[in-house]
């Protein structure tokens, strides 16, 4: 237990589920262009995730932020740690970071390259 | 809000003395801004650790007063 219970939600939420995306909006409608880049970049991956969406509630919205000390939303948990938000994700997603970082951690993604 | 890119450019300079940084104003409308930051602070530290470094050094502003900043940082090559 922590001194703030969204920290334990969050924290049970990413330890729950192997990744996890905090974002403005769903996955299937985004209400912000750089949740939605993220979520472009786990559909072209073909990643499994569950979108948490923190518009629905002020106190996630802010907690997501202390919980990682990361200003903003989108943040994505992979296997109950940070990658990064919306500029880092993209940027693995193109070295192919990304999938190596996936597949290290036991999550199947795409395997045809472009 | 807005910030000035200037203003921006100052505030990742006065964290990170040695950073050099490049800033663009992607729509024209104070609001939309990529950077990108290289600095030697920067050595030995993950991606996420690289752009705290910048958030921190823009002391809260990130988030609020400045709503979007593609950010790109990196060590200086050699």
């Amino acid at each position: 237990m922590s001194d703030n219970p969204v920290f334990d939600r969050i924290r049970q939420e990413i330890d729950e589920n192997q990744v996890v995306l905090y974002m403005k909006g769903t996955p299937i409608f985004p209400q912000c262009g750089f949740s939605a880049a993220v979520v472009q970049v786990l559909s072209e991956l073909e990643v499994k995730f569950k979108g948490v969406d923190v518009l629905m509630d002020p106190t996630l919205r802010d907690g997501v932020k202390q919980f990682s000390d990361w200003p903003t939303v989108p943040q994505l948990y992979v296997k109950g740690e940070f990658v990064g938000g919306c500029d880092i994700v993209k940027e693995m997603f193109e070295t192919g970071e990304l999938k190596q970082h996936l597949e290290q951690n036991g999550i199947a993604s795409a395997t045809a390259e472009a | 809000m807005a910030m000035d890119a200037t203003e921006i450019e100052r505030l990742i300079k006065e964290g990170i003395p040695d950073a050099t940084v490049t800033i663009e104003d992607l729509r024209g409308d104070g609001d939309h801004y990529a950077a990108r930051v290289i600095s030697s602070a920067f050595a030995g530290k993950n991606r996420v650790q690289q752009h705290q470094m910048v958030y921190q050094a823009l002391r809260g502003n990130m988030g609020e007063a400045l709503h979007a900043l593609a950010l790109q940082t990196s060590v200086p090559a050699n």
